[in-house]
């Protein structure tokens, strides 16, 4: 397939995909509407306010009764999106979302912005590395980290009339490009962004760019890594996890959120029920998070290219022993 | 003995003096609401509060829950002030393995009470703290402040009716009424209307004092500790978010800004004019 990755600054920022994609979701549909709570000044969507008054409204910092205004909303024919920093909109209000969006079969699209270290410093209250996991235990959700802007947008207007609870956990800024322009996705598709037998490099969100370069390294060391983008966490795309395991009989999964109940979490319950191999998990450790800069952070959490290629060798060393 | 408006203006000053050292380090942060509660700061660690910088974690302390997280940098430059640490630890804001990160921390910084930064659930331990005190048989104190943006929580109001319900007149609590949060007034999100009835109205003794009238909230709070009302005490303090420095004031937004050297320099010389009208020793 096609890509525009370089490893550079992307031409657009995820914030910038959003302010946009809102505004031909508001002319195609009058029925969309974007709730955020005090945070619109981190997404730059004032103007959006201003110029969209019956699409967008401000519930001030009220996050629970955000969630909950949104089901009242869907109740009465709307389209809810809503906006908050990613533990606000998960952890926060989790028993909104549970049971008045989730269980009472009702439609929402959240946005968590500044997903995981992404929080930078704003430090370990603003950073979720759980909301993979929370989401993930919702019957029937979905579960997305972008991973690079037109992805980000593509699936904001791909998930418009889904039912059920649509969760898309997203940094604000500093992704990098990846897909071109016109690239199409699919809800429980993820997409083999370059072939190789030796390993299977799954990843999400900001750990997807990172997986391409480290995918440059193992080649320079002559091991030929697949990489895939697996679009959404939940549901998964069981048949291409699958078909890594048995192609390249190891796996190494990388996330911007804890190990546990996140991606990799979802990797192994497949690996292990139904193609036994070797996965090594790279992501947060059971850890909190803490004030840093997006550099700091990931040599501190290991999300780096370096521990990808560690882990990488490291895996197939050990499936050569066996 | 309480002390005088002068001092409480000097000590107010420091405490400015502080915040700007920590913002300054890190090249930015939440400078507006911050800055506006230097004045309330000065009166409650100067003239109130019993804490012990040799032993922070006091049994018998008085807490002080900033339950507004993000105003860190006002807390962290009043601890110092009162001794909990060397004003060098002031600029490390926001470095990589920071002891002193923005929001406030109570397992980095020597004298925070709550971490806090995810809005709207300070009031809640504060009430809780203040409760303990009632069933421990204590005369400890707990002080807690508010944002009126942070004020749209639900969970403030259900705080309210805790403390009102248990009569916790151990728990003075501040609103910083600045009228602003980050997508533009709080008239604009949403609406607070006139908090001073509205705490009254959940069975508080609610008052409104101007933010920088450091006598006016000297005697706010003597009278809260002094008279046993049974009810919780809520002073509302009329501020601007930045007070202290016209330049961040005029600012239409001031909640998180990145300091340049050029704004750095005009706060530091407001500051520096102050200091000189005051006869104070700048450092
Ligand atoms: C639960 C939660 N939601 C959102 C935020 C992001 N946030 C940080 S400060 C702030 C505005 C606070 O306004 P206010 O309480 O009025 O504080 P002040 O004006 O005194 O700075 C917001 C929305 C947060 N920290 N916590
Ligand atoms: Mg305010």
């Amino acid at each position: 397939m096609q890509l525009r990755y370089t490893g550079g600054k992307a031409e657009k920022e995820p914030l910038q995909v959003f302010n946009e994609t809102m505004r031909e979701l508001f002319e195609e549909d009058k029925r969309v509407v974007y709730l955020d709570a005090d945070l619109m000044g981190s997404l730059k969507t004032a103007q959006l306010w201003k110029d969209y008054p019956k699409n967008v409204f401000n519930t001030g910092i009220q996050e629970a009764n955000m969630i909950g205004v949104a089901a009242g909303m869907y109740l009465n024919g709307l389209k809810p999106y809503v906006h908050s920093f990613s533990p606000f909109a998960s952890r926060r209000v989790f028993d909104q979302v549970f049971l008045s969006i989730g269980y009472a079969k009702k439609s929402i699209r959240i946005i968590g912005s500044d997903a995981g270290i992404m929080a930078t410093n704003n430090g370990g209250t603003h950073m979720s590395f759980e909301d993979v996991a929370m989401m993930r235990t919702i019957p029937d959700a979905c579960v997305i980290d972008a991973s690079d802007p037109v992805m980000f947008g593509e699936l904001l207007k791909l998930t418009k009339d889904r039912p059920g609870v649509t969760y898309i956990r997203t940094a604000r800024r500093d992704l990098k490009d990846i897909y071109v322009p016109d690239e199409k996705f699919e809800i429980g598709k993820g997409k083999i962004l370059r072939e190789g037998s030796d390993v299977s490099l799954i990843a999400s969100g900001i750990m997807v760019a990172t997986c391409l370069e480290a995918a440059e390294k193992l080649a320079q060391i002559g091991i030929n890594a697949r990489v895939v983008d697996i679009i959404t966490i939940k549901p998964i795309d069981k048949e291409l996890v699958i078909d890594c395991a048995k192609t390249t009989n190891a796996i190494v999964v990388c996330e911007n959120a804890n190990v546990i109940g996140g991606l990799g979490s979802a990797v192994c319950d497949i690996t292990a029920e139904s193609c036994p191999v070797c996965v090594e998990k790279i992501g947060i450790n059971d850890k909190y998070g803490c004030v840093g800069n997006e550099q700091f952070l990931r040599e501190k959490y290991g999300l780096t290219v370096e521990s990808i290629v560690e882990k990488a060798k490291k895996l197939i060393e050990k499936r050569e022993a066996k | 003995m309480l002390s005088s408006k002068k001092t409480l203006e000097k000590n107010a000053l420091t405490i400015r003096y502080g915040i700007m050292k920590a913002i300054s380090s890190n090249r930015g942060g939440h400078i507006g609401g911050s800055m506006d509660l230097a004045d309330m700061l000065s009166v409650v660690y100067t003239d109130f509060i019993r804490v012990n910088p040799e032993n922070p974690r006091d049994e018998n302390r008085d807490f002080m829950i900033f339950s507004k997280g993000h105003a860190g940098p006002a807390l962290y430059s009043a601890l110092c002030f009162k001794g909990f640490f060397p004003p060098e630890r002031l600029e490390n804001l926001n470095k990589p393995n920071s002891l002193l990160p923005g929001h406030c921390d109570r397992n980095k910084v020597p004298g925070v009470d709550a971490t806090t930064g995810s809005l709207g659930q300070g009031l809640s331990i504060a009430c809780g703290a203040a409760h303990a005190a009632k069933i421990k048989g204590t005369d400890q104190r707990v002080y807690c402040v508010i944002g009126d943006g942070e004020a749209a929580e639900g969970q403030i109001w259900e705080a309210a009716q805790y403390a009102a319900h248990y009569e916790l007149d151990n728990l003075i609590a501040f609103l910083d009424w600045n009228n602003k949060q980050i997508d533009g007034t709080v008239d604009e999100v949403m609406k607070l209307g006139d908090p001073v009835k509205k705490f009254e109205a959940f069975g508080w003794n609610a008052q409104l004092v101007t933010g920088t009238d450091v006598i006016g909230i000297q005697k706010a709070i003597n009278s809260a500790v002094t008279c046993h009302s049974k009810k919780p005490v809520m002073i509302v303090l009329k501020t601007v978010k930045g007070q202290g420095a016209k330049c961040i004031m005029e600012m239409p937004n001031n909640h998180c800004i990145a300091l340049t050297d050029e704004l750095k320099e005009k706060v530091m010389s407001e500051l520096d004019e102050q200091a000189e009208k005051l006869e104070m020793e700048v450092v």
